[in-house]
């Protein structure tokens, strides 16, 4: 028996994320993408291989990578195609010409992000990572998220501590806060979600091959519009998942972030 | 010409209890870490420290030196979270003035150029806002019949007035320098050391190496001076000065260190032991002790 062709394996948990992921990027044109964590950089990297080719890539330190290279790819390797440094970073972000993914500890009905801390913040039950470049990312330029473990913990009510600014704080911020405000997307290990309703509260966009609305529902802490005719999360290209599995990660680090 | 030249030691004595020090670097990157041993060593206390945090804040929370600390994030960039920092907040320890990393940037900008305040979007609507009840809007004062509105969706909108961050102190490393103190980053990135410099009373540079004035481009192109001599008082030569943070080229983040420093945070016992080796000592005996381990 001759094994399998990497295309023709089934398509796993792990890689319906990263499709959702380099979806968020289809169209976006010339723009810096950031991804935060293993899944959303294998989707920019696949984007920008295949139909989005025009994205602009760090490569985590100071440049601009040419291409996509594979995951793994030491720094020495990598080829650079000009410098960028944290102060020009702050120019793209305050440009507009940027779609950011970073990751969320919560997320709540209105698109609010937290990465600060849970509970008073002025001496939190647990200290997270800090508000970071989320309050500029989310009023400068799109911003999506990325939770890898959607439960009713971290898709909360309302965040304790609103780090990248949502839909209902950013109206009652003003115009100079909605003028490029542009929550676009959040995936999680489940679903892709949106906020394309009346009262830009989170949308059910897609669910991932394998999971049932009902699961989504349940690990939801707030009651999350789900459209009559939502579909599954596209399944990969032939094409793409050879990219995927052959040449972009190999090592399956996709699998050490989300396990099917 | 003023000849700069000090010591480690001598810097940390120009320090005050009270003061506002701004530390360069960013994470655990190119951080003046003799120079934040020095402070742990001191008498100093109530401290209020201003970085893009790393182990810079971690240890200085253990040694009981900080009041408050104005950043975005205290991180060791492989490990997510400075283990001494998280201790700290939970424990309620240390006040934080927390905002956007581009709100630090905007402030350290304002006090670099003597303006009370610089607009920016960033900020708006978020938390940063709630938490810091002091920090203020300011409305444009350009409306639609202006000249200068390019784009009406500008007219009259409030933005963040972000406040300059005055600093009495800057301590930044750099790979190289002169006798005179322009400094030379031979790393991609410069981080906001210049800027640092740019907004505080007194500025000290700790060096891998000191070179004659007009030198610096045998070392690397002159486009990597990025700090002049107008932005500095005083510098100290500190071969190893940033370890163990990352100092490209001349050295790369000593993980194996970091995780002993990071895991000393869990254990009070743990962490005496760590201070003592590594923390009470003389930059020469700091320099044993790390090659000692090495070594073994």
């Amino acid at each position: 028996m001759t094994p399998a062709a990497p295309q023709d394996l089934p398509c796993t948990r792990a890689e319906s994320c990263v499709i959702a992921c380099a979806d968020v990027w289809r169209d976006a044109g010339e723009i810096m993408v950031s991804p935060f964590g293993t899944i959303p950089s294998l989707g920019a990297r696949l984007a920008k291989s295949s139909f989005a080719p025009d994205l602009v890539l760090t490569d985590g330190e100071a440049a601009l990578m040419v291409g996509a290279p594979p995951l793994a790819t030491p720094a020495a390797e990598l080829i650079r195609e000009a410098a960028m440094p944290y102060k020009t970073v702050f120019d793209v972000v305050w440009s507009g010409r940027r779609h950011i993914m970073m990751m969320a500890s919560q997320i709540d009905r209105t698109g609010n992000q937290n990465i600060s801390a849970i509970g008073d913040h002025r001496q939190p039950k647990v200290q997270l990572i800090g508000v970071r470049g989320a309050p500029g990312n989310s009023v400068n330029h799109p911003t999506s998220y990325w939770v890898p473990d959607h439960t009713t913990r971290t898709f909360v009510e309302q965040v304790d501590v609103v780090s990248g600014v949502g839909y209902a704080r950013v109206a009652a911020a003003g115009a100079g806060a909605t003028r490029f405000h542009d929550v676009r997307r959040v995936v999680s290990n489940l679903g892709v979600f949106d906020f394309e309703t009346p009262d830009r509260t989170m949308r059910l966009r897609s669910f991932h091959p394998g999971v049932e609305v009902d699961e989504i529902a349940q690990a939801t802490s707030f009651a999350l519009s789900v459209p009559d005719d939502v579909e599954e999360t596209r399944l990969p290209t032939p094409e793409e998942l050879t990219l995927l599995r052959t040449v972009l990660d190999p090592g399956s680090l996709r699998d050490r972030e989300i396990r099917s | 010409m003023t000849d700069k030249r000090t010591t480690v030691d001598d810097i940390v004595g120009e320090l005050r209890s009270g003061m506002t020090i701004g530390i360069g670097g960013w994470g655990s990157r190119r951080k003046p870490m003799a120079l934040v041993r020095g402070l742990c060593r001191s008498d100093l206390h109530d401290l209020t420290i201003v970085a893009y945090g790393g182990p810079d804040v971690g240890l200085l929370c253990a040694a009981g030196k900080v009041k408050k600390v104005v950043c975005s994030f205290v991180t060791l960039d492989s490990i997510a979270l400075d283990p001494h920092w998280r201790n700290a907040r939970q424990r309620g320890q240390v006040e934080v003035m927390e905002v956007d990393e581009g709100m630090l940037y905007t402030g350290l900008q304002a006090a670099a150029w003597r303006v009370p305040f610089l607009p920016t979007r960033a900020g708006l609507g978020s938390d940063v806002l709630t938490i810091n009840p002091d920090l203020r809007l300011v409305r444009s004062p350009y409306g639609a019949d202006s000249p200068f509105v390019h784009d009406h969706a500008d007219a009259d909108v409030d933005l963040v007035a972000m406040p300059a961050l005055h600093l009495d102190a800057a301590l930044v490393h750099t790979n190289r320098a002169d006798t005179v103190g322009n400094g030379q980053i031979l790393a991609p990135d410069a981080f906001f050391d210049p800027l640092f410099l740019g907004a505080a009373d007194r500025r000290f540079l700790t060096t891998e190496r000191i070179v004659d004035n007009g030198t610096l481009t045998d070392e690397g192109p002159l486009a990597t001076v990025v700090i002049h001599r107008l932005l500095t008082d005083a510098v100290a030569e500190s071969p190893g000065g940033a370890h163990f943070t990352a100092n490209p080229p001349d050295y790369g983040r000593d993980e194996s260190f970091q995780k002993e420093y990071a895991a000393a945070a869990g254990d009070p016992d743990q962490w005496a032991a760590f201070a003592r080796r590594y923390v009470d000592v003389s930059d020469d005996d700091y320099r044993a002790h790390v090659d000692e381990r090495g070594a073994s």
